[in-house]
């Protein structure tokens, strides 16, 4: 490493352990700002000499990222990202602060996905799913989708793992391969991760007609593009492999979409040939992700933390939720997006008949909400207010991004 | 109406739904139900006929590609023309609030709109995103627009239409006035859900729809709240 990119890297690593002694924060982003201010590739040169693997997409990202950390584990010491800082500072500082590795398991902010390829040429990049979410400042849908693709074009040789199920991700996952510019097409490995939310890929991203679905299968009603087999799905509450072999899989986390997060880290250790069957049992070690899923006791209550973000994982969240007094939160800080309109996106009544109760700064956006779909609900001021509004036994909370970072640290920042 | 139960027929969804407008269509649907009013909703996809025989047509927001497609489709189709020139309700949001005037911009292109609305959109010199308050025409007799607002264009009005409002927090059309309408039409830049904010002007779009004036009252208590939540929270970001 040049000497500049050492003094960088040193400097990063003392500004992330002075603003952890300072109380203000995990120090992974300063850290990473200042190492990039000395050495403006610093990141380039931290990833030098590591396999590395990169995880993207709207949902999904920290959990994957860290189950894939776990397998990728196999093989040796993996430096990662692992308090979600998922932009080019973050990888920086969690470079840095994690030494020399011989392998790299980075979370990617969708937006950042074309730069961080740039800078660490990685051995892999795992495209998740691309949805709706914080559209007031997001890119629109189609146009990620192409910002992937176009990044993807300009680096044939990464080998890449998609989602068969999501339109938007195939068609990212596979530019056209244009042999006058050397430009030869990717080699991609599908999985099979189910999708419950369709709304975003009605209209094909190639040629603006209607995609038509039935069961898992979809194709466009006016090009070649459609579903890809899969190599790797989640089959019962196992994951089968490319060689047809079935892996039973246990997490410590809740539903169908973290067996999939599961089949999706399993696929991408094997690009660094780790064999399934080494890794399944060290995705069982994996108990809560920077406070999602994380279960907390108090006066008698199991609290466990859900975080949603935007539509799909709002129906994610139902899905995992056990049928129980339920705590809704939202806020719309500039984390968040300042814009509710997607809350009417998600259907509320798998929540009938589950006692409800809201809360955050746009409660009252969740109060109008929740009347349309005609479930009732009681709107508390605090979150000792709604644990004090339900029986013992177990509390869901289900929250958007700064509202669960509020009730994390009413909970001591439960890891 | 059209026939016993009240018709809303969601006009392509699979282009124009950008962001909970599905909303206008529950909402609707919701305080027709509550007044004891039998209601069908009807999602009519780009690759399907649109019937001309329905009370209430909503259409959303989009994006550009999808937002010129859905114009060509709706000119070719005729549907909507027909019900109109019948007397149905229109309802439209930000891009489905465009493509009912004479033309607007998609992709760099000036592109036919279907010509129901006195107006004409192009681009404006910066998106507009953010918080959307305007003083209701009175002639309407409801109360202040509530909204969010999430566009890169501007709208010019012509004689043929009036304003909804006049802009208080926000950009709307132009900075001055936000929205338009004529007879059974009205559109607006208040993006996605914009009814959820905006009860009364959703009871305007089922007066205008039933023809019945003196609809029962509905409990819009958290309706009130969040409207009067979000007055508060403009008014606290403008203060110097």
């Amino acid at each position: 490493m040049p000497l500049r990119a050492k003094v960088a890297s040193s400097v990063s690593r003392t500004a992330a352990a002075l603003s952890r002694a300072a109380g203000r924060g995990d120090g992974s982003v300063i850290g990473g700002w200042i190492g990039l201010k000395i050495d403006p590739d610093l990141l380039a040169h931290l990833s030098a000499g590591r396999a590395i693997a990169l995880v993207s997409g709207t949902n999904g990202k920290t959990t994957t990222t860290r189950l894939t950390t776990a397998a990728v584990g196999v093989l040796g010491r993996v430096a990662t990202n692992s308090f979600g800082a998922n932009m080019p500072t973050g990888h920086t500082s969690a470079l840095a602060k994690a030494g020399s590795t011989p392998y790299a398991v980075l979370e990617v902010d969708e937006h950042y996905l074309a730069q961080v390829l740039e800078a660490t040429e990685p051995h892999v990049v795992a495209l998740l799913n691309l949805s709706r979410d914080q559209l007031d400042r997001a890119k629109e849908v189609a146009m990620m989708a192409q910002l992937w693709r176009a990044a993807l074009v300009r680096h044939p040789r990464i080998r890449v793992v998609a989602n068969a199920d999501d339109p938007m991700v195939v068609w990212a996952a596979c530019p056209p391969a244009d042999p006058a510019q050397g430009h030869v097409p990717p080699h991609v490995t599908w999985f099979s991760a189910g999708q419950r939310w369709h709304d975003d890929s009605w209209v094909c991203p190639e040629c603006g007609f209607t995609i038509q679905r039935s069961g898992e299968q979809w194709w466009c009603t006016g090009c070649p593009l459609r579903r890809p087999e899969p190599h790797w799905t989640v089959e019962d509450d196992g994951v089968l492999d490319p060689t047809g072999a079935w892996h039973k899989i246990q997490l410590q986390l809740p539903g169908k979409v973290n067996l999939g997060n599961a089949a999706t880290a399993l696929a991408v250790a094997a690009e660094f040939g780790v064999r399934p069957v080494d890794a399944v049992s060290r995705l069982g070690t994996v108990t809560s992700v920077a406070g999602r899923y994380a279960q907390v006791d108090r006066d008698g209550r199991n609290i466990r933390l859900l975080l949603a973000k935007n539509p799909a994982s709002w129906l994610e969240a139902f899905d995992m939720a056990d049928v129980a007094p339920t705590l809704l939160s939202i806020n719309a800080r500039d984390p968040d997006g300042l814009d509710t309109s997607w809350l009417f996106d998600v259907d509320f009544s798998p929540l009938a008949g589950r006692q409800v109760l809201i809360t955050g700064d746009r409660a009252y956006d969740l109060a109008v909400r929740l009347e349309v779909n005609g479930v009732p609900f009681q709107h508390v001021r605090s979150f000792d207010e709604a644990v004090r509004a339900v029986p013992p036994g177990r509390l869901e909370v289900i929250a958007n991004y700064t509202a669960f970072q509020d009730i994390r640290a009413e909970l001591d920042r439960v890891n | 109406m059209s026939t016993e139960s009240l018709r809303i027929v969601w006009i392509y969804p699979d282009l124009l739904s950008t962001y909970g407008d599905r909303g206008n269509a529950l909402i609707l649907a919701r305080r027709a139900q509550l007044r004891g009013m039998p209601v069908e909703v009807l999602e009519v996809r780009s690759d399907q006929r649109l019937p001309a025989t329905a009370d209430i047509y909503l259409i959303g927001g989009g994006e550009d590609g999808p937002q010129a497609l859905g114009a060509q489709r709706l000119i070719a189709d005729g549907g909507l023309h027909r019900a109109v020139a019948q007397g149905s309700v229109v309802f439209g949001v930000c891009a489905g609030y465009q493509l009912l005037g004479t033309s607007f911009f998609a992709k760099g292109t000036r592109c036919a709109g279907l010509e129901l609305l006195d107006l004409s959109s192009d681009r404006g010199p910066t998106r507009a995103v953010g918080e959307l308050v305007g003083e209701v025409d009175p002639r309407l007799g409801i109360p202040h627009l509530s909204g969010f607002e999430n566009h890169g264009g501007r709208t010019h009005l012509g004689a043929g239409v009036s304003p909804l409002a006049r802009v208080t927090t926000g950009v709307g059309n132009d900075g001055a006035t936000e929205g338009a309408w004529r007879g059974k039409l009205l559109g607006t830049y208040s993006h996605g859900p914009a009814l959820a904010r905006n009860p009364d002007l959703a009871d305007l779009l089922l007066r205008w729809a039933t023809g019945i004036h003196q609809l029962p009252p509905l409990d819009d208590t958290w309706a009130d709240r969040l409207r009067s939540e979000r007055r508060t929270a403009v008014a606290a970001a403008q203060r110097p």
